[in-house]
């Protein structure tokens, strides 16, 4: 145990990983304590007489969103939604896909042609119409956005985990071990899972990036989070637009998301490296 | 091969099928009424029915479906509701750019992605490879409208290199395609580091070395060849999600891509078109896929189609 | 039988009363740019204010108005006469009118293009503009082929024989829905004619090349002699209005069909460049939020002008960079019948409290504002939301897609309350009228209708069929004071809370000039083909 630790603290980039990712989370759940104002006030002096909003001063520390509100309050309470999708969402889609995917490419036959085919359908699946379906018929919540979005991404990691698996079952050693007599669950959990794991640690990183600007979209057509709730893909969806004019209404988003996405790659790293040496550095 | 093809294309009917069904059936949950936005807003409700009979709204959606399906057979995709125009047209007028917006993105996607990613496998815990990770997040967090603007300012708005918009030559092209081919590149090249990073631990890989091969010819003969198998799975993905157009860069660019057409179809509930783009992005999703996995044994001969 | 007789030239349409329009030179070309696709230039379908403007170049029909105002002209016509009781209007069509095909116009091409907006095959949005028309139901059930109500008893004479008398009647020949197409071309394209149109207007259609652009060449055959300046007409569409700003700036394109996009608008309107670039004006348009009348506890009237006094409509308009005035009554400031006097609920937080007290709900409620989800009408709905909340009014933001929020306010108790911005209301032509009958009459508020507050007050209805129904010169200062008492009356019950009217600001590039009000006419949006012309020839 002290040694897991030790060779963690010795990982400083896994370190600085961890520190992100409980940062990020302490923001979310502190948010109340943390934000300066609440996020949901619009302020009279948070536009300009024209009507626009105004860049980060000391009276708003990130500037403040068309509707003169304050930036970094919406960021800190936006926290909480954005995290629920990247990590439960996203996440959410990444186990079904990869023990779907896994599934497919080792059993093969029949019952792997099928559940491939069956991805081919999900994903043609007009996801957007079902977005405007499921609008009208629950009242919108964060998990119906996290339900859509694990429902419509598990199909590409399954598709991408699939191809990988059929070339790992041609290994040598998988051969081997099951001239061995080894059974099908020790196979996949054992010696195919684990080859997998680089795989997957890419799409559940990079896959927090693009829920969390998913979700704004899928917010837009009224499944998610409703205005005036703040998520950082919705500040930038709402604000895109305004780029060239208050850069800090993307910028600060935007580099909220990457870090965090960039956070959990480095955390899963030094997080695998530490449960397998033999692979340190992949 | 030649059965395993007609397997392939006998299951690639059944999922246009289950896809028009699920789509149908979808556009009659949503409680919007596509016969008001077509009656405008001083129809009586006479009016209304007339046209919803005329459309044959006013059937149970199973024979709707059932005649959906005999007009599809014999090639004929409808009319929109709202442009009265045959979506076949609608949807042919804009199938070029949408091609060559997608060949042009997966350009760019393995042109970023591959020698970075593989840049990144040999270098691996460097600094180098650190600076690729970062860039790839940055890619991929990016939001498209943002990236596509900043580009058009800087490169065809300030510098004027590229045309600030439209469609017909290699440099209307070259901006909205490298717009997408950031954010792909991004999956890519993360992708394409973990893959040759397994393949470069594997015993043949090992033997080249030992045999004195140079690293150079190691990693791009030997190592390359095996760990694009699931590059390919990714390029099917894309062909299947570019067909159904990239809205965001198509607008920026003012590309006339399907992306913008069914985006428009699905603000106004403009069914025919909406069956229509799922359809064709249906059908270039089982194309996508069926590729992919045809390329497979060609680049791993352990690899059998099934 | 004392008739009404009015002539007009081509020079009394340039001279038309408030504007004297000077001639320029024909010549040059302009390129005019719009996100969205252009859907169709059918004049029986189009109807988003998109094509609206298109059709109106491309077609055109007995009536129009004088460029850039809301004065009627006949423009097809050379002469009209109205009966004495309102009942009969006949028209004598203007000599050597031709289509762009051609042949010559006559009276039953006009007969022809309004049967075919009323025959339900053809499925027009604008049917029902045509009800007033003799022996509309038999055609508009199917079951007679023919409007009997129209005759032609010579090629340049129409008659028209309503079955009530009409005071609008004119603008609905004004309308883009009666405008002449040749039965040779919609025959012989079908359901295509849409993007095949053939017209008697200023320009006809040279390129439509499907989601990109289209081309509108000038109709040598103008039936008005010098018209129009501009020889060609580039409609690109697909363009994001933010690069379409840029490429203006570079000087590529010449108006913004969707306006100065909100995110440069600061900038561009300070940038002493654009100087004399940029025209304003007023719009046939009112932003309100409607109050269900079925649902509590809207049934209250308290509760609804507690509504009206909560709104702080000059925050409102700030987020939409000042590009509205704050409204107090349902008609628009430039539409006739508009009550200059009239102050309305003035903003009074503590009042509306007060009133919310009063009506039984001390504590406030909890209720749901429905809101089309497309900028900036989610961030106008956040903004009512938080001045309601501030009285206590918990309003919960419903932000969906267009259709949606239609339908749910066409259902009697689905939609509490609704902000109409992006769905309705810009006149279909400049009366009064034009605001009540299907979004505050009772006709509206049925099943599926338009009157999404759901008001209906016989009373105000007698009175708005008696205004209606006062046809001519004579009576028509009476009959816009009773429309002015109408819908102070309405505001009396507050079925709405009017919150703005939208203000325009057009941009152009320095190559294309003309008098200001062309560039802001009530009518043409974004502005008067016909009449701008390329300032480097002049």
């Amino acid at each position: 145990m002290a040694s897991i630790f030790k060779r963690i603290a010795r990982d400083r980039l896994g370190l600085a990983g961890i520190v992100i990712v409980a940062l990020f989370v302490a923001a979310a759940l502190a948010a109340p304590w943390l934000a300066p104002y609440d996020p949901n006030e619009q302020f009279f002096e948070g536009l300009t007489l024209e009507g626009s909003p105004k860049p980060p001063s000391l009276e708003f520390l990130l500037g403040t969103d068309l509707l003169g509100r304050d930036l970094l309050s919406r960021l800190l309470y936006g926290a909480r939604t954005s995290l629920v999708i990247g990590v439960v969402a996203n996440g959410a889609a990444v186990i079904i896909g990869t023990l779907l995917g896994l599934i497919a490419g080792y059993a093969g036959g029949w019952l792997g042609s099928a559940m491939m085919r069956f991805t081919d359908l999900m994903m043609a699946f007009p996801a957007l119409l079902l977005a405007i379906a499921l609008a009208a018929i629950f009242a919108p919540s964060l998990w119906i956005v996290a339900m859509v979005i694990a429902l419509v991404n598990w199909v590409q990691i399954a598709r991408v985990i699939y191809t990988e698996t059929r070339t790992l079952t041609t290994r040598e050693y998988i051969e081997a071990s099951r001239a061995l007599g080894a059974g099908h669950a020790r196979i996949v959990f054992v010696h195919l899972l684990p080859h997998l794991v680089p795989t997957i640690l890419v799409w559940a990183t990079l896959g927090i990036a693009t829920t969390v600007l998913l979700e704004a979209t899928l917010s837009f057509l009224g499944i998610g989070v409703r205005p005036p709730t703040p998520s950082w893909g919705g500040i930038i969806f709402e604000s895109q637009s305004y780029f060239l004019s208050a850069p800090w209404l993307v910028f600060f988003p935007g580099i909220a998301i990457m870090l965090a996405a960039l956070a959990f790659n480095l955390m899963g790293d030094a997080l695998r490296d530490v449960l397998d040496p033999t692979q340190r550095g992949r | 091969m030649g059965r395993y093809l007609i397997r392939r294309l006998a299951a690639a009917l059944l999922i246009l099928l289950g896809v028009t069904a699920i789509t149908f059936t979808l556009s009659f949950l949503i409680p919007a009424d596509p016969v008001r936005m077509i009656a405008g807003r001083s129809a009586t409700p006479e009016t209304i029915e007339s046209i919803r009979h005329q459309l044959g709204l006013d059937r149970p959606v199973y024979e709707q479906y059932a005649s959906y399906v005999l007009r599809l057979a014999q090639g004929d995709l409808g009319r929109s509701y709202v442009q009265k125009t045959e979506v076949g047209t609608l949807i042919w007028s804009r199938l070029p750019a949408t091609l060559l917006l997608m060949a042009g993105a997966i350009f760019f996607e393995l042109a970023i992605g591959i020698p970075a990613g593989i840049y990144a496998a040999t270098k691996r815990g460097r600094r180098s490879d650190r600076g690729i990770m970062i860039l790839s997040f940055a890619g991929v967090s990016a939001p498209q409208f943002v990236v596509g603007l900043l580009l058009l300012y800087i490169f065809a708005y300030r510098f004027g290199w590229f045309p600030m918009s439209g469609y017909g030559t290699l440099g209307h092209l070259i901006l909205p395609a490298l717009t997408l081919g950031i954010a792909g590149g991004g999956w890519y090249s993360r992708m394409m580091r973990s893959s040759m990073i397994e393949v470069l631990r594997q015993d043949y890989v090992r033997t080249a070395r030992a045999k004195g091969l140079a690293e150079r010819s190691v990693v791009l003969v030997h190592a390359l060849r095996n760990a694009i198998l699931p590059i390919t799975a990714m390029i099917g993905l894309d062909i299947g999600l570019f067909m159904s157009g990239a809205v965001v860069v198509e607008s920026v660019f003012g590309w006339p891509g399907i992306g913008q057409l069914a985006w428009q179809a699905i603000q106004r509930l403009d069914i025919p078109i909406i069956m229509g783009v799922t359809l064709v992005a249906a059908a270039a999703i089982v194309v996508g896929n069926l590729l992919a996995d045809l390329i497979a044994p060609l680049v791993d001969p352990r690899v059998r189609l099934r | 039988m004392r008739k009404l007789l009015i002539a007009a030239t081509a020079a009394l349409l340039l001279a038309a009363p408030g504007l004297a329009f000077a001639k320029a030179k024909q010549g040059g070309e302009i390129v005019i740019t719009y996100k969205d696709d252009v859907s169709t230039l059918d004049p029986a379908i189009g109807y988003d204010w998109q094509n609206w403007s298109m059709i109106k170049s491309l077609f055109s029909g007995l009536m129009d108005y004088a460029p850039g105002t809301t004065e009627l002209v006949p423009d097809l016509a050379e002469s009209y006469q109205i009966s004495e009781d309102g009942l009969t209007y006949t028209f004598n069509l203007r000599d050597g009118v031709k289509f762009h095909n051609g042949r010559a116009l006559t009276s039953g091409d006009i007969k022809y293009s309004i049967a075919r907006t009323v025959n339900p095959e053809t499925q027009s949005p604008g049917q029902g503009f045509f009800a007033s028309i003799a022996g509309f139901d038999a055609m508009a059930s199917g079951e007679a082929a023919e409007l009997s109500g129209i005759a032609t008893p010579d090629d340049d004479t129409v008659v028209f024989t309503l079955s009530a008398p009409n005071a609008t009647f004119l603008h609905i020949l004004a309308i883009n829905f009666s405008f002449a197409v040749p039965k040779e071309a919609v025959d012989e394209h079908g359901a295509d004619f849409a993007t095949h149109p053939v017209g008697t207007g200023a320009f006809k259609l040279a390129e439509w090349t499907l989601g990109q652009r289209l081309v509108f060449e000038r109709n040598p055959d103008y039936h008005h002699a010098g018209l129009p300046y501009l020889d060609k007409i580039t409609f690109e569409v697909g363009q994001e209005p933010t690069v379409a700003l840029l490429r203006l700036q570079r000087g590529e394109v010449d108006v913004l069909g969707d306006g100065i996009p909100p995110a440069q608008f600061e900038e561009v309107m300070n940038d002493p460049a654009n100087e004399g670039l940029i025209v304003e004006g007023g719009q046939l348009h009112t932003g309100y939020v409607t109050m269900n009348g079925n649902v509590a506890p809207f049934d209250n009237v308290l509760v609804r002008r507690a509504v009206n006094m909560a709104i702080n409509k000059d925050r409102v308009v700030r987020i939409i960079n000042n590009r509205a005035v704050p409204a107090n009554q349902p008609l628009p400031p430039l539409m006739p019948g508009y009550d200059d006097a009239y102050e309305g609920y003035a903003f009074d937080p503590e009042g509306a409290k007060a009133l919310l007290a009063e009506a039984g709900f001390p504590d406030g409620f909890d209720t749901q504002l429905f809101v089309m989800n497309t900028d900036p009408n989610p961030r106008i709905a956040q903004a009512i939301q938080q001045d309601l909340a501030a009285v206590g009014i918990r309003a919960e933001l419903q932000s969906l897609a267009q259709s949606t929020v239609i339908a749910a306010g066409g259902e009697p108790d689905q939609a509490p309350m609704i902000w109409s911005g992006g769905m309705a209301w810009i006149a279909d032509f400049p009366d009064p009228s034009n605001f009540y009958g299907p979004i505050l009459g009772c006709g509206g508020a049925v099943q599926g209708g338009w009157n999404w507050a759901w008001y209906c007050n016989e009373e105000i209805d007698a009175r708005a069929a008696e205004a209606d129904a006062m046809v001519g010169d004579t009576v028509a200062a009476a009959r816009l004071d009773l429309w002015r008492s109408i819908f102070i009356a309405i505001m009396h019950d507050a079925p709405w809370a009017p919150v703005f009217n939208e203000q325009r600001f057009t941009m152009h590039s320095p190559r294309i000039g003309g008098e200001d009000a062309l560039f802001v006419d009530p009518v043409h949006i974004p502005v008067n083909y016909n009449h701008v012309y390329a300032t480097e020839l002049q």
